[in-house]
């Protein structure tokens, strides 16, 4: 077991997406937050494991499903919370909306909300990286729905090909959208799929945040010395809510509620809350609420943006 | 009334628009519908619901996310004599497809001599508001104008969108047909049995005689309800509906520009080498006595999120309103038709008959 300060911190990062997401559900009724919101509810320990081993200067790149990526690498929640509510202090100015996400200081690269698009990207920051030279690593993160696009292969080999530092981490919830993978995937192999490329790809079955942190570490470790080049994780998981949307859906038809029984049993966050001592884990627990507090007031009293930013940033100056 | 002589009844944009396709779909078995979402419980907001149930998963199927390749697929289906309808379910999605689009799909009748044609629908839903933001919100239909080969449609209202779509099935080309999401909750009188709303031949919608309004896609609706805020104030607008954007029937916006003496084109897009400026080009062109023109459409800026930002990056009945009302009285006094009365315009939408 990791010493008590690293459970720590991982359960302080799983604890405030759940909470933060659970608390953007409440208040989305409201129509306070006008953007299409994709919560991660139930998949946070994908994002938390991965970004746990990653160094500030290393980069992440996520999805519009991306509020766990964008708080596990460290963005401030006061940002992506103004961001939500169209105010002046969020992460893009109140321009992009939850799913694009932003933060320059923490390194998360923008998020894009055609699926897919955003893998190219990070694998050309991977090659910006490598030249410069000083160990840091790119965490793309992306659905399985994403490997399906051309661009998912072809980033891939480019990266193999350029022995690229980019971890490529598949977050695979089984559905794109409402559609199963067995609708969408010719044979479930994604892993000797991603192999033929000439990279290691391992499966994680299980969600257990360890075991993501671990295989993470392994992979990213070559990468910074330079005896890896990039690597890929299909890290089994499952989304707990709507594709889009505040509320579940199990009773529209496409899924059944027993499929979340498992993951509900093997959830992180409870697992690891219970893996700390109460006092240490109460005192986690009341700095999350407390800042998911902060966070929303400042969402709520932060001003609109000026008439002026409409024509502001069209083109860098 | 809900019905008329001729069999009409009131029916929603995106009730009409699924009709129409399965009515087709009936007639012609090489009629098929595929793409992502097609077959699921939301059915692209309804417009694709019961077709599953109706017509079988070997004629209604979702695909992979695989939009460059699934266009592929539907131009070679198309070549091969069936009549494919590829589906998305936001306009910002055929960025995918443009290679296919553009490259084969517009081109294959003409570089192959004329020994193939290309018969499919890529239908496509312009969104709006809620935050739909830089990637789901974007009209991008004057790209395909810009290509020979390509037809493109924007029909605005529920009998235009079932006839259009009915016509561009039966079209041997690729016709590139746009939606728009804030349509397809609007009603209007549709006819029960298949017919088509030619291509090329556009709708006076409202007449008038002091200034044309020329209205693309769900911003015809927007001129409609400018034009009861003129009225208020005296001004009589004619509303023309192009519904075919290519082919576009410049002739009948010329004869209306040529009688008012003044054109305002409002797109539901930014205005940079797009509808608008092509209808403006063409009136330049043309005209033979002076015409006061002027474009609106989306703020030249990536649509923004968050509302106030939003609100100013769209044409709305007042801005419409004002715009015109400067053509024909410039400098006139101050007008602010952003009142009640400007809300209550918004439950305005032309029904028809037609
Ligand atoms: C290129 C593109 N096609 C279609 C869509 C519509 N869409 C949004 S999310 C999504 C499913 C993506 O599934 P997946 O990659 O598994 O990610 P998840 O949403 O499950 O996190 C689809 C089809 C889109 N945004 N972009």
């Amino acid at each position: 077991m990791l010493p008590e300060a690293d459970l720590a911190r991982i359960y302080r990062s799983l604890r405030l997406i759940r909470r933060a997401e659970e608390e953007t559900a409440r208040v989305y009724p409201s129509d306070k937050i006008k953007s299409p919101v994709h919560l991660s509810i139930g998949q946070e320990a994908v994002a938390v494991g991965i970004c746990d081993v990653l160094r500030p200067d290393d980069v992440v790149s996520g999805t519009y499903r991306g509020h766990a990526a964008y708080l596990a690498k460290g963005a401030p929640l006061k940002g992506m919370m103004a961001e939500m509510f169209g105010k002046a202090t969020g992460a893009a100015g109140g321009k992009g909306g939850s799913m694009h996400l932003v933060s320059a200081e923490h390194n998360v690269l923008g998020a894009s909300a055609v699926v897919g698009t955003s893998i190219p990207a990070a694998v050309g920051y991977a090659l910006a990286l490598k030249r410069e030279g000083k160990g840091r690593v790119v965490a793309a993160f992306f659905g399985d729905g994403a490997t399906e696009e051309g661009v998912f292969y072809e980033s891939l080999n480019f990266a193999s090909l350029h022995r690229l530092p980019i971890l490529f981490v598949c977050e695979n919830n089984g559905f794109a959208i409402h559609t199963p993978l067995s609708k969408r995937w010719a044979s479930p192999a994604i892993c000797d799929r991603v192999k033929g490329f000439g990279m290691p790809a391992q499966q994680i079955a299980d969600g257990d945040v360890f075991a993501i942190r671990d295989a993470a570490s392994r992979h990213i470790a070559a990468m910074r010395d330079r005896t890896g080049g990039p690597a890929f994780l299909e890290c089994f998981t499952y989304r707990w809510r709507e594709h889009v949307g505040p509320a579940e859906d199990y009773d529209a038809g496409y899924r059944d509620r027993q499929a979340l029984t498992p993951w509900q049993t093997g959830d992180q966050v409870a697992r690891v809350a219970g893996m700390l001592p109460a006092d240490a884990r109460k005192r986690i627990e009341d700095e999350v609420e407390r800042e998911i507090a902060e966070a929303l007031d400042h969402a709520e009293t932060s001003p609109w943006p000026d008439p002026k930013e409409l024509l502001k940033d069209v083109f860098a100056d | 009334m809900s019905s008329l002589t001729d069999g009409s009844r009131i029916l929603k944009y995106v009730d009409a628009l699924c009709e129409g396709m399965g009515q087709e779909m009936e007639a012609d078995p090489s009629v098929f519908v595929f793409g992502l979402d097609v077959d699921d419980h939301k059915a692209i907001q309804g417009s694709t619901k019961g077709l599953l149930q109706r017509f079988g998963a070997e004629r209604v199927f979702n695909t992979p996310l695989s939009e460059d390749a699934m266009t592929g697929v539907a131009i070679g289906a198309a070549m091969a004599g069936m009549r494919p309808i590829h589906v998305h379910i936001r306009m910002d999605f055929l960025m995918l497809c443009m290679n296919q689009i553009v490259n084969i799909a517009a081109k294959a009748r003409y570089m192959y001599g004329g020994s193939v044609k290309v018969p499919m629908v890529v239908r496509s839903m312009i969104g709006k508001s809620w935050g739909q933001g830089a990637q789901h919100s974007q009209g991008l239909h004057s790209m395909f104008m810009h290509v020979p080969g390509l037809k493109v449609v924007a029909p605005s209202n529920a009998h235009d969108v079932k006839g259009a779509m009915i016509t561009a099935i039966r079209d041997d080309n690729p016709v590139i047909f746009v939606e728009h999401r804030l349509l397809y909750g609007t009603e209007a009188y549709v006819p029960e049995a298949p017919f088509e709303v030619p291509f090329g031949k556009a709708r006076i919608t409202r007449p008038g005689k002091d200034v044309t309004l020329v209205g693309i896609s769900n911003m015809l609706v927007e001129c409609l309800r400018a034009a009861e805020l003129l009225a208020e104030v005296g001004i009589e607008a004619e509303v023309i509906d192009p519904i075919s954007l290519v082919p576009l029937d410049f002739d009948t916006i010329f004869a209306s520009a040529n009688r008012t003496g003044r054109l305002l084109v409002v797109d539901n897009a930014w205005m940079n080498c797009g509808a608008s400026a092509e209808i403006l080009a063409r009136m330049g062109e043309s005209m033979d006595r002076p015409v006061k023109m002027k474009r609106m459409g989306f703020a030249p800026t990536t649509c923004p999120t968050s509302p106030p930002l939003e609100a100013l990056f769209y044409p709305n009945p007042a801005t419409i309103a004002t715009a015109a009302r400067e053509m024909l009285e410039p400098g006139a006094p101050a007008w602010d038709p952003e009142s009640e009365r400007a809300k209550l315009t918004y439950q305005t939408q032309f029904r028809g008959p037609f």
